[in-house]
């Protein structure tokens, strides 16, 4: 009898776990909503097309870095054969806000990402840190 | 059958070649994966618990441990605590070492023919294999409560910090996605390379296997090389856990083949030789001590036989022992 007892147990806590993010889902009454991204400038078109900007940015720029750190090369043609600056902060972030799009997506995906912010600061945050 | 390898590449390669097909229908996409998935996780919870109860209700009226050490016997002796365990604790320990660190594959040995004899050594590249990829299966199962959970907790971010210690490549590499596939790649050479093992390999032997590489391998694929719509995925997974299943366009298919291998697996597991991982807790030659010696074990079923001891006998027949001058058995209490 102690021995059911035990087994039951585990399969009660085998359930539990399982059920993890449905139980913590319905605590939390997490909504399924994409992270509601803010751009600063509306209008104007990126340096790739959405929905290659949203699965490979990461690959742009770190194409970008090793470009200009490693080859000094600053000179990027686009898709639309626009030319733009191979520059986080000149480039990417005129229109693109950290904490209202990067860092909305980074965290609701949990992507850690790679370390752009410690060489890059943000120059909306770093303006608002000198005028308070 | 002389092909169970490929019979068994065809069952798993089904899933996946499901999985790129349902990708070309978009309107499908979603109820279709959606049920898939459900369905799955129905069979999963509901197969996996009604076997271990199954088992929760099979007699054990013996002890029955495997020994594989010195018994507790003599105060001077001393027992192999661990592998042939006298108390209950001693077996819980066993346990632990059987669950966490494989000990009875550990013990694996391999014969091996030199030029005149043969010769048993340890093989301990079963062991290394076996524990390489559970272990890493874990992280990695643990690491995609990310995609389930929201807001994430910070556990799953240390397990992350812990599988990448160091950043190398990009996007950064996990050890335990290489330590998957070399641990896996290994119990699946080894199906191929030892005619011992490949004799005695079924169809079942091979499926498991192929199933495990072929999500590994779109796992991997999709990290490293083909990029994916990571939180469109997100949003899939917690439409899942939240009973509201959404599915945003520009997912790849790749995550299609991904989902269903997962969902092949998660329907297998219950049905073949993967409920190793509950039956280890209830394998009756682990989990008992070994004190058949110590105590008494009585089956609890056994009928009631009416006895007729010699001491009752004797009691009936004292008179006539003695006048017939036979020596009466004493209590030696």
């Amino acid at each position: 009898m102690r021995e059911r007892l035990i087994i039951v147990g585990g399969l009660a806590l085998f359930l539990l776990l399982f059920a993890y993010p449905v139980l913590r889902a319905a605590v939390y009454h997490t909504q399924t909503s994409a992270p509601q991204l803010r751009l600063t400038s509306q209008g104007s078109t990126c340096v790739a097309p959405t929905d290659y900007m949203r699965t490979s940015h990461m690959r742009l720029l770190s194409q970008w870095r090793t470009d200009v750190v490693r080859h000094g090369d600053r000179r990027f043609v686009a898709f639309n054969g626009k030319v733009y600056d191979k520059s986080l902060t000149r480039t990417c972030l005129g229109c693109h806000n950290k904490q209202q799009f990067c860092d909305r997506c980074h965290a609701y995906s949990g992507v850690s990402g790679p370390h752009c912010w410690s060489c890059h600061n943000d120059p909306q945050a770093a303006t608002a840190k000198v005028m308070p | 059958m002389k092909n169970k390898p490929a019979i068994a590449f065809l069952i798993a390669a089904t899933p996946a070649c499901a999985g790129f097909t349902l990708a070309l229908f978009p309107q499908a996409r979603l109820p279709i994966a959606a049920a898939v998935a459900y369905a799955a996780c129905c069979f999963f919870i509901v197969g996996i618990q009604s076997r271990v109860l199954r088992w929760a209700n099979t007699p054990v009226p013996f002890r029955i441990p495997t020994t594989a050490g010195q018994q507790k016997s003599l105060a001077w002796i001393r027992p192999a605590k661990l592998d042939n365990p006298a108390t209950g604790i001693a077996a819980t320990g066993r346990m632990a070492l059987e669950i966490l660190c494989f000990r009875s594959l550990f013990r694996n040995t391999g014969a091996r023919i030199t030029k005149d004899r043969m010769i048993f050594r340890e093989s301990l590249g079963l062991w290394l294999a076996a524990i390489l990829f559970h272990w890493s299966f874990l992280l990695i199962f643990l690491r995609h409560l990310r995609f389930f959970v929201e807001p994430i907790p910070a556990f799953v971010f240390w397990l992350e910090k812990l599988d990448s210690p160091i950043d190398v490549g990009f996007p950064h590499l996990f050890v335990s996605d290489i330590t998957f596939l070399a641990g896996v790649g290994y119990l699946c050479w080894r199906r191929f390379a030892d005619p011992a093992v490949r004799y005695i390999s079924l169809v079942s032997d091979y499926l498991a296997l192929w199933l495990l590489l072929g999500i590994g391998a779109t796992g991997v694929y999709m990290r490293y090389w083909g990029h994916v719509n990571v939180a469109g995925i997100k949003q899939f997974a917690l439409g899942l856990a939240t009973f509201s299943p959404t599915l945003p366009q520009g997912i790849s298919p790749v995550f299609f083949a991904h989902l269903f291998l997962v969902c092949v697996l998660a329907v297998y597991i219950p049905s073949g030789k993967i409920m190793h991982g509950a039956g280890v807790w209830l394998s009756p030659t682990r989990n008992l001590a070994n004190n058949n010696r110590a105590v008494r074990h009585v089956n609890p079923w056994n009928a009631p036989v009416k006895t007729h001891t010699y001491a009752e006998w004797q009691e009936e027949n004292k008179d006539k022992l003695k006048s017939a001058g036979i020596p009466l058995e004493e209590d030696d209490v």
